[in-house]
């Protein structure tokens, strides 16, 4: 922000305004600076930021002193900005509100939008250059720098075209893809009319539709990702695939699941499988509709849902309701436990540890002492001592 | 024995008509069902040819993403319900958003003893964007936010409250009330609250305040200082970060 200079706001001779935006904020650099809320001018030789509050508040920096500029997008609670990055100020700067900077760009903040046609006709400005054929009292300063600075300036200009041209490539290009989106999404359209009307059809037939067909149905919706019009299902549960996909989960789990006691939440496993993945991840239907599958292809793991609503991958040979029993031992040693105390001593994850007291708790073995101090678990002595 | 041919003839025949009846409903859907399986590979052709051009796009602008996420929604279809979709496995815009899935859990299991398995959306954007790198691509908000809706499946909590102007992030299965929902918009303000602000910006009863605050801080989403001046404030570690500037860790 030290490239900038205070400044009357008056346009000098053969200086034109091209665009101007309320509500901008001016950041120097990362840091927040007073210049909060104010009009953001853009000239054909300047551009000019005058506090809305206190009008005699303005400051101004020549447009031949920007390198490149870039845009970032609103996000929530984020408006859309503005990067500009500045050479170093020259050493007969006028004065401005800061001698020196750690930053050699600035921001602008569009808090009440105008950013995307403020960048475009920036843009314009930086590259037409109007200031160098405008001669004004301001542009003639610049120019009665050294030699080194004008040599340094038509490098700079050099690499000002290139990014140009990039960005003009790529506009194009965005433009173009969007143009492809559109005539795309026209033909995905016509792909659900057709599964609608077949949906239909097949209402109207009333089971004189195969079950191979149904089964073929189901895929084709799947490979479209079109919600099943008659069960509305985005997923086609019974698929080959999600059979296949619980086949080899049964052989990539066994292992894991023996490491981890037998038991895993279906967020550990999806985390677990596609890393080992790396490409051509799952998604998480298709995870929950393969391990829908687990139990009825008879392999040895299984799909269990408990109370909370958590859902976990369980061997066969575990028995959640064995593993109780030890449970209730471990608290009775202790005393009293918590999730996260049960779950450190188990080498346990918190939220499976949580289900197991949980369990044993709807059991009968285990009181609970629910305080502001946590979730305690206590031996049901109402049972035990009678 | 006359009759019983008769009627064996009579149930043979209608297993006939029967079967017929079938055979013509079959022979139209199989009609259907074939034209289908053809314009699918059509569409397939099609998407090919955009991906060529555009896979890049989708993986590298935010913009893009959601302008297609957008369309997709507006036609009735789903790009991320399968890795097995043509989207997914054309686009590749189904490993993008699973990808994303996994590093959102991995942040969220991360924190979840310091914030009680709530986080600002914010705090969670700039956690997942540190772990994916320096030369990662970017990520927006409404990428994680569809994310984080594909999570909620797989049943271990996943919800989305929206606050502020922004939202908070539930990663663990703890039952958030209307209530519970309310009181966490009102203390995102300064980062906490007090049974007297609930008192007077919502008009509850002071019974009804306090339950509230006890399961927050049962949960560990909420934690009580009792020092405070005036009355016991109620703070939400989940907003700390955005007061206290970023966490070393």
């Amino acid at each position: 922000m030290d490239r900038f200079s205070w400044t009357t706001g008056l346009l000098e001779l053969g200086e034109t305004l091209v665009v101007q935006q309320r509500g901008v904020r001016l950041s120097d650099g990362e840091e927040k600076v007073k210049f909060d809320s104010g009009v953001l001018l853009l000239s054909t030789h300047r551009l000019i930021w005058r506090d809305q509050k206190n009008h005699e508040c303005c400051i101004a920096v020549p447009l031949s002193q920007i390198v490149f500029i870039e845009e970032q997008a609103a996000g929530i609670g984020k408006s859309a900005k503005i990067v500009v990055h500045l050479h170093p100020a020259s050493s007969n700067k006028d004065p401005g509100p800061f001698q020196s900077s750690k930053y050699s760009y600035v921001k602008l903040s569009f808090k009440e939008h105008g950013q995307i046609e403020f960048y475009r006709r920036l843009s314009e400005e930086i590259t037409q250059r109007r200031w160098e054929s405008m001669p004004t009292g301001q542009a003639m300063q610049v120019n009665k720098d050294s030699q080194a600075g004008r040599i340094r300036a038509v490098g700079i200009v050099g690499i000002e075209r290139k990014l140009e041209e990039k960005r003009k490539e790529t506009d194009k290009n965005i433009s173009e893809a969007f143009e492809d989106l559109s005539k795309l999404m026209e033909k995905a359209k016509e792909m659900v009319e057709l599964s609608k009307s077949i949906a239909n059809k097949i209402k109207e037939k009333q089971g004189d539709i195969t079950e191979d067909e149904t089964i073929r149905f189901k895929s084709y919706l799947l490979s479209m990702g079109i919600a099943n019009p008659v069960t509305r299902e985005t997923y086609g549960s019974g698929t080959q695939y999600h059979m296949q996909l619980a086949k080899q989960l049964a052989g990539i789990l066994q292992t894991p699941l023996e490491e981890r006691g037998g038991i895993m939440s279906l967020t550990e496993v999806y985390c677990l499988v596609n890393r080992a993945r790396g490409l051509e991840l799952l998604s998480p239907e298709d995870l929950v509709n393969a391990c829908k599958m687990l139990e009825s292809l008879k392999l040895p793991l299984r799909l269990r849902i408990f109370d909370s609503g958590v859902m976990v991958i369980e061997l066969q040979s575990h028995n959640e309701e064995e593993m109780v029993a030890a449970a209730l031992e471990t608290v009775s040693e202790k005393g009293s436990l918590t999730a996260d105390e049960f779950a450190k001593l188990e080498g346990m994850s918190v939220l499976l540890a949580k289900e197991r007291l949980l369990l044993a708790e709807k059991m009968g073995h285990l009181c609970r002492d629910d305080s502001v101090e946590g979730l305690r678990f206590y031996p049901n002595l109402f049972l035990t001592q009678s | 024995m006359h009759r019983r041919g008769v009627g064996a003839g009579a149930i043979a025949r209608r297993k006939l008509t029967e079967a017929k009846y079938k055979e013509r409903g079959t022979v139209l859907a199989e009609d259907q069902l074939a034209q289908m399986s053809k314009q699918l590979e059509t569409f397939r052709t099609h998407l090919q040819a955009f991906a060529s051009k555009h896979k890049q796009e989708i993986r590298r602008s935010p913009e893009f993403r959601l302008q297609f996420q957008h369309m997709c929604a507006a036609i009735g279809v789903d790009p991320l319900a399968s890795g097995k979709g043509f989207w997914a496995e054309v686009l590749g815009v189904g490993d993008f958003y699973y990808e994303l899935g996994v590093q959102i859990i991995e942040v969220c299991l991360a924190l979840r003893h310091r914030n009680g398995g709530l986080i600002t959306l914010q705090e969670l954007q700039q956690q997942v964007l540190k772990g994916r790198g320096k030369f990662a691509q970017d990520v927006s908000a409404d990428d994680l936010l569809r994310a984080i809706r594909k999570l909620k499946v797989l049943g271990s909590g996943f919800g989305i409250i929206p606050v502020g102007g922004t939202a908070l992030v539930q990663s663990v299965p703890a039952e958030l009330s209307m209530d519970h929902t309310v009181v966490l918009q009102l203390a995102e303000k300064k980062g906490f609250v007090t049974v007297s602000e609930i008192r007077d910006s919502l008009k509850w009863e002071t019974e009804r305040a306090k339950q509230v605050l006890d399961h927050l801080l049962k949960e560990g989403m909420a934690w009580l200082d009792a020092q405070a001046p005036a009355e016991p404030q109620f703070w939400l570690p989940a907003l700390f970060s955005e007061l206290h500037g970023q966490d070393s860790t």
